[in-house]
């Protein structure tokens, strides 16, 4: 089906768009692409953002030798107890949730001596490398003096006790990530950089979400790069006090660490590139760029021939996978823009087209790249809310939902499949290995044989699609998910010059 | 590994690893439990999201929580434009029947006057459409927890919407406190059997537990109406199952004293003595005796407690929970012969002592701990020699480090499925909890024998 009859086969629905909300949602091709965005959620929408702290947390969370504390009442601490997928090799206490647990009389007199005493003794008992402290709404209205504590406190230690500007309404999640790369920033330029070689880069806004850096970082280092230091993936605080002795950022998901990666531009001269490691030509690309920046051979070669061996090793699964997932229909829901960007190319890799593309904090330039990058007839949506993912899924007769645990209820009551590709997820979906686990996890969904049981495809499907949904389509069943440094077991032989997804170059 | 083994004697400022939520989950929650309502959090956008996520994690169904989504105009200025416009976006994209508006750390803390907002926007709008039913409760978390949030949030609809009316014989409410949606199901059951009408409050047995679609639901299906809920007044009686709650009045003593409707009062029925009381309630208030299937389950609940008594005679639990829901456990746990070691909440009403020193034969086993986080629940437990953690998934580390199989109940359950699905309540729940509870401790002893015996 295209973009041109997806309207004829709409499924009816009585979900209307909310006026303030209209220029927030546009289809490519129906009229000059301008979408509103980067604008505040508008009041009584159930926006699937978070907030400005959220923001911060996300960001800051995975560098597991220091303290989180959070300054604020129970819930915000609660909510972000161990929910990450972010993974460490060491350290765990990052996965403490730690709060001030503000309280009524706090709220009145103030949480100051709180907070420095809930540091003081948090630091003694548990000898961070330094501590992030975080401040939510009640935080900016009780009028505490965090940078003045956390001076304090600092002094008293000896460590680094770096305040995090995070208060929930003072912006939105995007304000976060620069808050936290402000806290970052205050760290950078305080290590030895002495050994630092010149072939060496920083990995910049990833995770290590299911062992993502992990791999990320395996594959620098087998091209022949020194990885200074991972921000903020399975970090640690003395590796990012030397990041300015790389000699160059690689960022990665342009929302949360353009910050950084600016600053150090500024005050180091680090140049820094954007890259995606999700999906075979986003990641190829990747390496090839890095490996171009540094104009040398050998790197460049390295990058191909690894490139070569990783492409090979999972092709013929994917290629198998592909067949049962040609024609299909995904939207995608993302946190940034950035990871969209990858998602539509991965979905096409697998045969699968995108009929909804949006995220929760885009801009004006990433709206329009992605939908350049779209079908005519793709929905791009900004900051959308369930019920209008509810209404355009249904509209363009959507088979997978591609999002996070919010989104999840939505698709399944529709009948549609559904993949988590957020910070909660547990498994790599990342690089070369994690093409596959996305491939096999997209697989799974889209051709359970649960699906023939929901009533709603039972009463919309079969009209609309000239196919017999009852019987299961899989001809390919999977084994297993492919950990970080695992090869796959996909088997079946392949010959290279057949390949035709992200690895032209590779073949020259 | 940085996270060393913490003294004993070490007293921390900061919670760590709270055992407990806040407020306005506990209104969401209870205000899903309205036909055709929805929740709203006046203040910033971030607590509803988060709040969104830990319950659709748990019951693993759609959950739309609206916000006022402050930005720092409304954190300054007050968020009275927000409410109003927040309002009217939810009343034209959702159509309610009711918007049930918990207030947050933020709203509360700036002072917004809700009631004078709510009725300024009532007063606005209501012509020529009639607007949904406005209920609010107070809740901010810096004062309770999750557990509180749900009590105000239940209060606030039994004050705002029952009516006084002609008493009816057969009509009773039924206020069951923090419970699954599954114990609501199987309270419906054990009331229609008695042959009582009765309204739930809240009842989202079919919305947080609801079955796959055939067309897109804004809001979900099921729960109790606005009319059922204006009837609460004209009951012959009220069931409560609330037994720490301290703030203000219970819906059900807001019922006694505004509508004259007896509350009858009592501990969460599990095990077999509180589950006596509640059917002696029944009993009472629909006189007729307990129908003969449910004395069956009782007659086989003390059955099985013969059974399997043997393996749980003089093992220890520790348990953590909601207050109302532990103090409820740890009544069940002395009747099975399980010694209950240690007893924590998150919670903080101040009774969570005096209740266990009531519903324990020998309180003076258990350690009782109110107002704890899970390091300090860790702390204690660390020399207990537990064989049995029974709480919510949240203490799953906790199972780990002790190496103490966790058995999960209440909420939140979030490493496994079906946490709709479990039972507490009642005979029947009683009876689930059992086989869980025994079939734990067979299954570690079989584990841990190198026999590896298949004949228990
Ligand atoms: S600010 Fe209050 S209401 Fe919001 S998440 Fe935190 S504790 Fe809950
Ligand atoms: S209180 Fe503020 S910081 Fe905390 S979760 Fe809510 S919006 Fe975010």
């Amino acid at each position: 089906m295209n973009g041109h009859n997806i309207m004829t086969t709409a499924i009816e629905n009585n979900i209307r768009l909310l006026e303030a909300r209209k220029a927030q949602v546009q289809t490519k091709g129906s009229e000059p692409f301008n979408i509103a965005c980067e604008k505040q959620s508008v009041a009584g929408s159930v926006s699937q953002r978070a907030c400005v702290f959220c923001g911060s947390r996300v960001v800051l969370y995975p560098i597991c030798d220091a303290l989180h504390l959070i300054h604020g009442p129970i819930g915000c601490a609660s909510y972000t107890w161990d929910i990450r997928g972010a993974v460490s090799s060491g350290p765990q206490l990052h996965r403490m949730s730690f709060s001030t647990d503000l309280q009524e009389k706090d709220v009145i007199y103030g949480g100051e001596k709180k907070l420095e005493k809930a540091l003081l003794e948090l630091i003694a008992h548990y000898n961070p490398k330094a501590a992030f402290v975080y401040a939510t709404c009640i935080v900016g209205l009780i009028g505490d003096d965090m940078d003045a504590v956390c001076r304090r406190v600092s002094a008293k230690t000896g460590i680094d006790v770096i305040p995090v500007q995070s208060e929930g309404f003072a912006g939105s999640k995007k304000d976060g990530y620069s808050a936290a790369c402000h806290a970052l920033d205050t760290l950078v330029g305080t290590g030895d950089t002495s050994t630092i070689g010149p072939l060496s880069i920083n990995i910049l806004g990833d995770f290590n979400i299911g062992g993502e850096t992990w791999v990320i970082k395996d594959y620098y280092e087998r091209m022949g790069l020194e990885v200074v230091s991972t921000i903020t993936g399975d970090g640690r605080v003395d590796d990012i006090r030397k990041a300015h002795g790389a000699s160059l950022n690689v960022v990665q998901c342009s929302g949360s660490m353009k910050g950084l990666a600016r600053m150090m531009k500024e005050k180091y001269g680090t140049p820094f590139m954007h890259v995606s490691y999700f999906g075979i030509e986003d990641m190829s690309r990747a390496l090839y760029e890095v490996a171009d920046h540094f104009g040398d051979k050998d790197l460049l070669k390295r990058a191909q021939d690894m490139v070569r061996d990783e492409v090979m090793r999972i092709m013929p699964e994917l290629r198998k996978i592909r067949q049962d997932l040609q024609g299909k229909k995904a939207a995608i829901y993302t946190g940034g823009a950035f990871k969209a960007f990858s998602l539509v190319r991965s979905l096409r890799t697998l045969g699968v087209k995108t009929t909804i593309a949006g995220s929760q904090t885009g801009n004006p330039t990433d709206y329009k790249q992605l939908a350049e990058l779209c079908d005519d007839g793709t929905v791009i949506l900004d900051d959308t809310n369930p019920l209008e993912l509810a209404k355009f899924i249904q509209e363009t007769d959507t088979d997978l939902l591609i999002g996070g645990v919010k989104e999840r209820p939505i698709a399944y009551k529709l009948g549609v499949a559904f993949c988590d590709h957020n910070h909660e997820r547990k498994d790599c979906l990342a690089g070369f290995e994690g093409m596959l686990n996305f491939a096999r996890e997209v697989h799974g969904s889209l051709c359970s044989p649960v699906w023939k049981f929901s009533p709603f495809r039972q009463k919309h499907k079969e009209t609309t699609e000239k196919q017999d949904i009852f019987k299961p389509k899989a001809t390919y069943i999977p084994t297993n998910v492919v950990r970080p440094g695992e090869t796959s077991g996909g088997g079946g032989e392949t010959k290279f010059a057949t390949l035709t997804i992200g690895a032209t170059e590779v073949a020259k | 590994m940085i996270v060393p083994e913490p003294a004993k004697s070490d007293h921390f400022t900061a919670t760590r690893n709270a055992c407990k939520m806040c407020t306005p989950l506990g209104a969401c929650l209870a205000f899903s439990g309205v036909e055709g309502c929805v929740p709203f959090l006046h203040g910033s956008q971030g607590c509803a999201t988060y709040i969104r996520r830990y319950l659709i994690s748990h019951f693993r169904e759609p959950m739309d929580i609206a916000s006022s989504n402050f930005g720092e105009h409304a954190a300054i200025f007050g968020g009275q434009t927000n409410l109003e416009q927040g309002l009217a976006n939810v009343i034209r994209s959702y159509e309610p029947a009711v918007i049930g508006i918990a207030t947050t750390c933020l709203s509360e803390t700036i002072g917004d006057d809700m009631p004078m907002f709510l009725h300024q926007f009532t007063s606005k709008y209501a012509d020529p459409t009639p607007l949904p039913h406005l209920v609010h409760a107070s809740t901010p978390s810096y004062s309770g927890s999750h557990f509180d949030g749900y009590m105000e949030a239940v209060f606030a609809l039994a004050k705002t919407l029952a009516e006084k009316g002609q008493t009816q014989a057969t009509l009773v409410n039924m206020i069951p406190g923090v419970v699954s949606p599954a114990d609501i199901r199987h309270l419906k059951d054990i009331l229609s059997d008695f042959e009582l009408d009765y309204v739930m409050l809240p009842d989202y047995s079919e919305r947080m537990d609801g079955v796959s679609w055939d067309d897109y639901q804004r809001i979900p299906e099921g729960g109790t109406t606005v009319d059922e809920l204006k009837s609460m007044g004209s009951a012959a009686g009220s069931i409560e199952f609330a037994t720490t709650h301290h703030k203000s009045q219970t819906a059900g003593e807001y019922l006694a004293s505004a509508c004259d409707v007896e509350n009858h009062r009592m501990d969460m029925p599990i095990g077999i003595a509180a589950t006596d009381r509640f059917f002696d309630a029944l009993e009472k208030l629909s006189g007729k005796a307990t129908p003969r299937r449910h004395q069956m389950d009782r007659g086989r609940l003390v059955d099985s407690y013969v059974d399997g008594h043997k393996y749980c005679f003089g093992k220890r639990a520790i348990l953590y929970g909601e207050e109302d829901f532990v103090i409820a456990l740890a009544s069940f746990l002395c009747e099975i012969g399980i010694v209950t070691v240690l007893i924590a909440s998150g919670g903080k009403s101040g009774k969570l002592l005096e209740n266990i020193e009531r519903v324990m034969p020998d309180p003076s086993v258990a350690t009782v701990m109110d107002g704890v986080d899970f390091e300090e629940i860790t702390d204690a437990a660390m020399d207990m020699h537990a064989d049995l953690i029974i709480g919510n998934s949240k203490g799953f580390k906790l199972s780990q480090k002790l190496d103490v199989p966790l058995v999960r109940v209440g909420l939140p359950i979030h490493d496994r499925m079906g946490a709709s699905r479990i039972v507490h309540l009642g005979y029947q729940g009683t009876q689930y909890l059992y086989d869980l509870i025994v079939n734990t401790l067979l299954d570690v002893k079989q584990r841990t024998s190198e026999v590896g015996y298949t004949y228990i």
